[in-house]
This record gives structure tokens, sequence and C-alpha cells, in this order.
């Protein structure tokens, strides 16, 4: 399972970027696999708002719709408009296809390191 | 606790995606994936274990009259060798459930029903059964693979005498020999393309699928799961019971009409179905025009008015559209209909379209 080293993890399956108080958002190469083929994302708006626990995308597979849920407090200031057109590049690659940037970041303090995240899928999977 | 078809060990070995299905353990999708699973029974040929599916045997003098009660189809013109579709209803016009009948002899009769339903289709059987006949499950006698797509008779030719396999659509052997396994072949299958299903002793199984594996490499053919054969019946346009059909649902409301001989002597349901008269919901394929993607049981809307629902519904892999099948309201079951679709709180555009999206050329 491939699982970055400078990477950050929430339980449900994101992973952060973090540069101050910037932070990348995408999800994992363990929930791109348990998910199956991505073929739709439903993507928020720059200067939306997001919240910790709170949904602010979904994707949907062939089978099923998931909520990509927020570990963080911030604002959107980039999303990954690429996906729209091609979900398909999660599957391909989970940590090059990111899904939105968030500034003026609160609420880093509970995201799990590479090997904390790496313990919680062998025990999930 | 779910049972595990002979093939489970084969699914692991393939690094199948295992998931409880109608009690089963069955593999969901192997490491490709439910989109090029679904595109290669669509351009060459995909395997399915449907070991799950239950298979009552109806036997005796009277064999016949039991299944023209049982069933909405009429089956007294029916060949040896030939296969049928049918309905059965319960007294209400709901429908118990779908099967396909071969017909082994003229008091000899082999149905194969959904694994869901086994039980309860067994228990009717039993319950409604009239006269001299025997009614066996063989469900745990029978292991079933389905061969489907446009190399499968290329496949199977490389393993039995090709000369031998049945031709007509909806007909069937007795007793091939496939790979040194005695099988029962027939050209049916439940993804709209040309296929084969094959039946035989559950121990014999995984050495037909790996020689089934085997002979087809070179002709591009891979094991498939549960989602890509979800994904290729509707797409063909086809229902699915406890989706379009249920107890509620009669055969007309599903335009199952031609598998319902009105005109034969009574059946279950007959007189049911004849006071409803005609029916004022209709299954239609509906084709989402805005972006996103509507599944089962989302609420349909014309001008603001609830309409239906939808009863399943996913992006197709090879039409590449995403689209629904849907109980609507009559007056807007006509093509190119525009309509909306509640999907989580936003409502999305589709029009309605002929069934099927999708049929082989």
């Amino acid at each position: 399972m491939n699982i970055p080293k400078n990477l950050k993890y929430a339980a449900t399956h994101e992973w952060l970027q973090v540069d101050g108080d910037k932070v990348t958002i995408g999800i994992t190469d363990f929930a791109q696999k348990e998910l199956g083929d991505l073929v739709f994302i439903n993507l928020p708006n720059v200067d939306d708002e997001v919240a910790v626990d709170e949904a602010f995308a979904d994707v949907e597979s062939v089978k099923a719709v998931s909520d990509i849920i927020s570990p963080i407090n911030g604002v959107i200031y980039e999303v990954n408009e690429a996906l729209m057109d091609a979900p398909e590049l999660i599957n391909e690659d989970a940590y090059a296809a990111w899904i939105v940037k968030v500034k003026d970041v609160t609420g880093l303090e509970n995201l799990l390191d590479a090997d904390q995240y790496a313990d919680l899928i062998s025990k999930e999977g | 606790m779910e049972k595990k078809t002979p093939l489970y060990d084969l699914h692991l070995e393939l690094g199948g995606k295992i998931v409880p299905f109608a009690g089963y353990l069955l593999p969901v999708q192997y490491q490709t994936g439910v989109i090029k699973e679904h595109m290669a029974v669509r351009t060459a040929c995909g395997l399915f274990d449907v070991s799950h599916m239950g298979e009552i045997l109806i036997k005796g003098p009277d064999a016949l009259s039991n299944l023209q009660r049982f069933l909405t189809n009429d089956f007294a013109d029916m060949d040896i060798g030939r296969v049928r579709y049918s309905p059965i209803c319960n007294e209400k016009g709901g429908i118990v459930d779908d099967l396909i009948v071969y017909k082994f002899a003229q008091d000899e009769y082999f149905l194969v029903v959904n694994a869901a339903n086994k039980d309860k289709d067994y228990a009717w059987f039993t319950q409604h059964a009239k006269g001299d006949v025997q009614i066996i499950d063989l469900s745990d006698h029978y292991a079933q693979l389905a061969l489907q797509g446009p190399k499968a008779k290329d496949i199977l030719s490389k393993l039995t005498d090709a000369d031998k396999l049945p031709t007509k659509y909806y007909s069937f052997v007795r007793d091939l020999d496939v790979s040194g396994v005695p099988c029962l072949v027939s050209r049916t299958g439940y993804t709209g393309e040309l296929g084969y299903e094959l039946y035989c002793a559950p121990d014999k199984v995984v050495q037909l699928a790996k020689a089934l594996l085997e002979a087809g490499a070179d002709e591009g053919l891979i094991p498939c799961g549960l989602g890509a054969r979800d994904t290729l019946r509707l797409e063909a346009g086809m229902p699915l019971y406890g989706h379009e059909m249920s107890d509620e649902i009669t055969p007309f409301e599903v335009g199952l009409d031609f598998f319902v001989k009105m005109d034969k002597d009574d059946f279950i349901g007959k007189q049911a179905l004849q006071d409803l008269g005609e029916p004022q919901r209709v299954r239609v394929g509906l084709v989402l025009t805005d972006r996103g993607i509507a599944r089962e049981e989302s609420d349909v809307y014309h001008e603001g008015r609830k309409v239906g629902v939808t009863t399943s519904g996913t992006l197709l892999p090879y039409t590449n559209k995403a689209s629904a099948m849907a109980l609507v309201q009559k007056d807007i079951a006509q093509a190119d209909t525009e309509v909306e679709i509640d999907v989580r709180g936003r409502r999305l555009k589709a029009k309605v379209v002929d069934l099927p999206f999708y049929k082989r050329t």
C-alpha cells in the first residue's frame, strides 16, 4: 500500500500536504482502491468554507457514492477542475490528483502520520 | 453466515474483492475493475461465477399443468431443448420472482431462479402444487458459469465439439463434454451479448473455470464480478428482481407483457391482472442531461410534480452515459419527455429514452 511519509492523513482516508497554514487535500490510495473505478466527482467552489468532519465533495464509482470529509477548518482557494472531466486521475495516482487547496487552516492537531495511518488501514483492510 | 461457492478460493487467487450477496460470498470485481470487466464482455468475453443461482426441478405427470398455473408464460407448445423466460405472480398480480425454464422432457422442467428468492420460490411451488408432481431443490447439486461476449463461441469451441453447441438463442444441450467436464450448456445470459451459461457438478467447476480462462486468455477473456453483471444487465435494459420487480409490482408495469399470456387457462395472479387493467405506471429508461449520477430510489419529477422513482442507476460504461431505469406515471413515459431526478437534494435534468440503452449489433 502506497502511503507517502511526507503527508498527513485522516481516519476518513484523506491525505493532506501541509504548508504553513495552507493545505492540499486528496483521498488516499487505499480509499481509491476501496471505491473502485471513479466516474464522477462533485466539487465545491473557490471561497467555500470547509469544517472538520463535514463533507466538502463527493466521488462516485460505478457502484456507489462516497462523501469526502474535511479533516480541517479553512477556506478553499483552488479546486482541481481537471477531475471534473477525468475523475479516473484519482484511480491512476491518488497522491497526484489533489482535490482542493485550503487556506487559513486550523484544526491540524488531530491528523495521523503515515505510520499511524498504515496501522489504521491494516485493521480495516 | 454466507455460503461460499465452489469457486471461492479461485476468486481469491484471481484477486477478487469479495462481498456478501444473496447469502453467498462472491466477487464484486477483480483487480481490473468494473469498467474494464464490463468492456471486456462488450468487446471480447467475460467469465462470471453464477453458482449462487437456484435450480429447482419440477417433474411428474402433472408437471406441465402445475407449471402453467405457477407461471405467467405459456409452456404448452414448448419443445424439449428450449429455454423460456417467465415471471411468477402472486394472487395480487405482483411478482414473486422471475426465472428461466429448461424443458428436459414432456414431464420434466428445470427452473433457474434468483438466489435471494430460491427458498421463497420453492415454498411457493410446494404450497401451490396439485396432483402428481415432484418439486426438488437441486441448487446444491449445480455450479454455474456464464461465458458472455462476442468471443464466447470461439473460446468454447476450443474446449468442446463446436458442432454440438446450441445455436438458437434460448436453447440448450445436456451432457456436453467441455474440457472433460459434463455440462448443460445454454445460449442464454444476462448481459445483452452473445453468450452461454454452463451448469456442471460443483466439484468440477474449478477445473472448468480454469480451462475456460486459459482457453480464452488470447481472446481477451477475463473473470468478471457482480458489479459488471449489474451494469451489463442495466445497459441491456434487463429488469432485476428487488429493483424493477417486487411483490408489489406487476409484470405489465415492468413491460413484460410478452411473457404474460392472458389467453391461456388460469394461472396464479391472472384474475388480479385482469381486474387491474392497463397499468398506471410503467418502466422507462432515463438518461441524465445534467452532470451527475442517479442511483436507485431517487424521486422523479415532471414540471414540479412527483411522477415516479428510479429503480436502478449508474454511469453505464459502454454507452458512457449516466442512466437509470424508473417506474413512472404512464403520461410522462413518452421518449424525450424531460424530467428531473432528485439526487441527494439536487434536481438533475434527465430525459426519457426507449429501452434498452444498448443493443448488440
